[in-house]
């Protein structure tokens, strides 16, 4: 079998799994005595060993059998939960996930993880471990009991039988034996395979499939088989396919399996373990189906989806693109034409096409989820390592942002959410002193509101000292020292984000270089968002991240300069308005004018665009877009306005970098090129 | 032995000029270009070439020889080097000839007004027809125009 082929596969959904066993181990840690959780563990890591043993990744298969072997205990309530349990099977997740990674780049996932290991089986073999569960485990004792009886299971497929019996199935041992007088023995045994594996899933064979295949078997053979169906009508089935002299179909439970998987340890071991750990796995048993029941569920709905390249997204986005300009440009021929038929052919396509568009959009919408998932387990080894206690309360998992914009924020994200744990929440003494509970809180949310989504990381911590970031901002000369009396809390608490300023006392592992605000604040920039700040002293710290849904269509006010059209994103966009001449006032050199109370200054988009065939001051009246970059905002002055319209933004190419006041093109219904303006460029 | 080359052969004032076939990607008629404020004067703007926005310089303009308003022969050639794809104003582009790479000697100083560093030679066709090929890469050296930009401000 060609492994590669499933090679893709085979990384996604372990990473999947290792995301899930982070994700619920740190649940457990949590609430320690929920065997619940225990068994979806015990699922994912039990699944990743099948996995990785199919693919060959002999090291992580042994890994994470060592993890199972604690889960196990575990679950079957022989062990309890400790920390040092905890840190073992989080330090096994990191070495899994390393190797994982190492698979990713190509590598063979080896690495030693022997210390892991040999810590792993030192709980096993710890005090609360049985003697007869610990000897079944060891993998030596494993291949000594290989190939002792006829009809003999592994310990991986004997583990197999067990959980499809605790998740509801049927578990047969069917002997089946072929005429003597038949010819084509491999054919009939075929067909009896082929009938199986239509209603359930075969274990193992004996002989192996491959012999059988062969013709290399006596005229019977053994299948361990699993199935919903009733043990007459499989009897039934298999009777009917022609020159199959018997079959026998005998139902298994957990006892005859553990006597059939395992003969020799059942006589090593003292006798009376061997119940008792039978009893034990009963107990399991009926909570084991619970959690199986609400797997399986959800597996359902993991698999209606598909997973698809993001390059085909991409592609698709484009031609659609491509599909939205023709659109505009039917429109206005139909509107030219005047044609009945014509027009409500366009408004209907109009009609689909904005449908089209929503799910091609949805398409490349991904839950914040995939990004917030990593930080609960980062969050926490943070917190460890500062010796501080910090709950992260995440909210809103569920929201949607394009593709494009999630890969782009989680740095982003991680440098917010240590500077909290670091900077913002105290010590545990510090926060006693100040009558806190002494576990921090650091809530992470996101949320959807108009054409934006938001996220917000707040902290209960000590809050920003306004007099401590004026001090070291005066002092690494970010404002001169005048300035900073005059100075808004909000103003100060930007200063945050000047490059290379840091206000921690002591440079710490994590942050405090002075570099990460500043990387933050460009990041989201770059992708279109904005970051602001508020702070109440002593009482905690806010972050808020507005970022845009999408990166790739976006409302836009189409204006007319002269000869030449711009779009400027509606987003930032306050309003429209005509204004007269003499309402323009020039104070200190500067132009500026009185709007809605405020004084704002007149920006001339014919001078910052060097326009060759208009001048506004020569009109009476100048038609005004009133923009906004964060608290400011700007008049700028137009020739006309054409209209709001939906535009597909395009990059100028990688020829034409530093193009000011430019941000990028977009195709107009005619065919010309449309450039877009950038607001936050003229607001300085 | 050198390599066998396809060329196109395009015309700026009395000169001809060649690049390899395997640099361009296509040969447009003139198209509406857009002017996009605070670049270089020689670059005229962008355009939509099938949905996609490309840039496009004048040659002339480029190599500093004086700008002419476009004509009927007029041609956008769109070549791609370095995944840079850019479009140049040509006079007229009307031939596809096989040359030799041993046909080429190095450039002399100076031709028809062009500096020697955006020349990869001058390769001698027939008996009085001289072919100039360009140093794509030079020609659509970045560093170049930061400078250029940088003593414009």
């Amino acid at each position: 079998m060609d492994m590669n082929a499933y090679l893709s596969m085979f990384i996604d959904e372990s990473n999947d799994h290792l995301q899930s066993l982070n994700e619920n181990l740190l649940q457990l840690e949590g609430s320690p005595e929920d065997i619940s959780i225990v068994q979806v563990i015990f699922r994912s890591a039990h699944t990743l060993k099948g996995m990785s043993a199919t693919m060959g990744f002999e090291d992580l298969a042994s890994l994470t059998h060592e993890m199972e072997n604690v889960l196990d205990l575990v679950r079957n309530s022989k062990l309890k939960m400790d920390s040092f349990i905890f840190d073992t099977l989080f330090k096994s997740l990191d070495a899994l996930e390393m190797m994982v990674q190492d698979i990713v780049n190509g590598g063979t996932g080896k690495a030693d993880v022997s210390a892991i290991v040999s810590s792993l089986q030192s709980i096993v073999k710890g005090d609360y471990a049985a003697p007869a569960a610990a000897a079944a485990s060891t993998p030596g004792q494993a291949g000594a009991v290989e190939g002792a009886a006829a009809a003999q299971l592994d310990e991986f497929q004997a583990s197999v039988l067990k959980q499809s019996m605790e998740t509801g199935h049927q578990v047969y041992h069917i002997q089946v034996s072929i005429e003597e007088n038949c010819i084509l023995k491999a054919a009939r045994a075929y067909m009896v395979f082929d009938l199986l594996e239509r209603n359930g899933e075969i274990v193992q064979s004996v002989p192996s499939v491959q012999d059988i295949e062969q013709d290399k078997f006596d005229r019977s053979f053994t299948i361990f088989y699993i199935s919903q169906l009733q043990g007459e009508e499989l009897q039934q089935q298999i009777a009917n396919v022609s020159e199959v002299e018997s079959a026998e179909v005998t139902a298994l439970d957990e006892e005859s399996l553990g006597l059939l998987s395992q003969p020799q340890v059942a006589e090593i071991a003292a006798a009376s373990a061997a119940p008792a750990a039978a009893q034990a796995k009963q107990e399991a048993a009926p909570q084991a189906k619970r959690g199986g029941g609400a797997a399986q569920t959800s597996g359902g709905a993991v698999n209606r989806t598909i997973r698809v390249d993001i390059e085909r997204l991409d592609t698709l986005m484009n031609l659609f693109s491509e599909l939205l300009i023709d659109r505009v440009r039917l429109e206005q021929l139909a509107s030219e034409i005047k044609r009945t038929e014509l027009t409500e052919t366009v408004e209907h396509m109009t009609r689909v096409s904005s449908d089209l568009q929503n799910i091609v959009l949805k398409l490349r919408m991904v839950p914040v989820d995939s990004v917030f998932n990593r930080f609960p387990r980062m969050v926490r080894d943070v917190a460890k390592s500062l010796d501080k206690k910090v709950d992260l309360v995440i909210t809103g998992a569920e929201t949607e942002l394009d593709r494009t914009v999630i890969d782009e924020i989680g740095d982003p994200l991680v440098h917010l959410l240590r500077n909290s744990i670091d900077h913002g929440v105290e010590s545990i003494e510090n926060r006693i002193a100040s009558g806190k509970p002494e576990t921090g809180t650091v809530h992470l949310r996101a949320y959807h509101s108009g054409n934006h989504v938001f996220i917000e990381i707040e902290d209960d911590g000590k809050g920003i000292d306004r007099e401590k970031v004026l001090g070291i901002a005066i002092k690494n000369g970010v404002i001169p020292p005048e300035k900073a009396s005059s100075m808004s809390d909000e103003e100060v608490f930007m200063l945050l984000f000047a490059p290379g300023f840091s206000t921690a006392d002591k440079i710490s592992d994590l942050s405090g270089r002075g570099v990460g605000l500043d990387v933050v604040m460009t990041k989201i920039t770059s992708l279109g968002g904005n970051v602001s700040v508020s702070s109440t002293f002593g009482k905690g710290t806010k972050f808020s991240i507005q970022l845009p849904l999408t990166l790739s269509i976006i409302w836009a006010m189409l204006v007319q300069l002269g000869s030449e059209k711009y779009a400027i994103p509606l987003s930032s966009i306050v309003e429209t308005a005509v204004i007269k001449r003499e309402q323009i006032r020039k104070i200190h050199g500067n132009r500026m004018i009185e709007f809605r109370g405020a004084i704002i200054p007149v920006l001339s988009l014919s001078r910052i665009l060097d326009s060759p065939d208009f001048d506004e001051d020569e009109e009476e009246e100048s038609e005004i877009v009133v923009i906004r970059k964060g608290e400011k905002w700007g008049a700028v002055v137009v020739d006309e306005f054409i209209g709001q319209s939906e535009i597909v933004l395009k990059s100028l190419g990688s020829y034409l970098t530093n193009t000011g006041p430019i941000s990028g093109a977009t195709i107009l219904g005619d065919g010309q090129v449309a450039l877009i303006i950038d607001p936050n460029a003229l607001i300085k | 032995m050198g390599e066998d080359l396809k060329v196109i052969v395009f015309a700026l004032g009395n000169e001809e000029y060649g690049i390899e076939v395997d640099k361009v990607r296509t040969i447009e008629r003139m198209l509406p270009i857009t002017r996009v404020p605070k670049t270089p004067a020689f670059i005229k703007g962008v355009i939509n070439l099938r949905g996609v926005v490309v840039p496009v310089i004048d040659l002339r303009g480029r190599f500093g020889l004086p700008e002419t308003e476009p004509t009927e022969n007029s041609r956008i050639i769109i070549v791609a080097v370095n995944e840079l794809e850019v479009g140049f104003i040509v006079d007229a582009a009307n031939d596809v000839i096989d040359m030799n790479t041993d046909a080429i000697d190095s450039p002399p100083e100076v031709v028809g007004g062009i500096k020697a560093k955006y020349l990869r030679g001058v390769a001698k066709m027939g008996d009085d027809r001289l072919l100039i090929m360009l140093n794509l890469a030079e020609v659509l050296n970045r560093s170049e125009i930061i400078q250029i930009e940088g003593l414009e401000d």
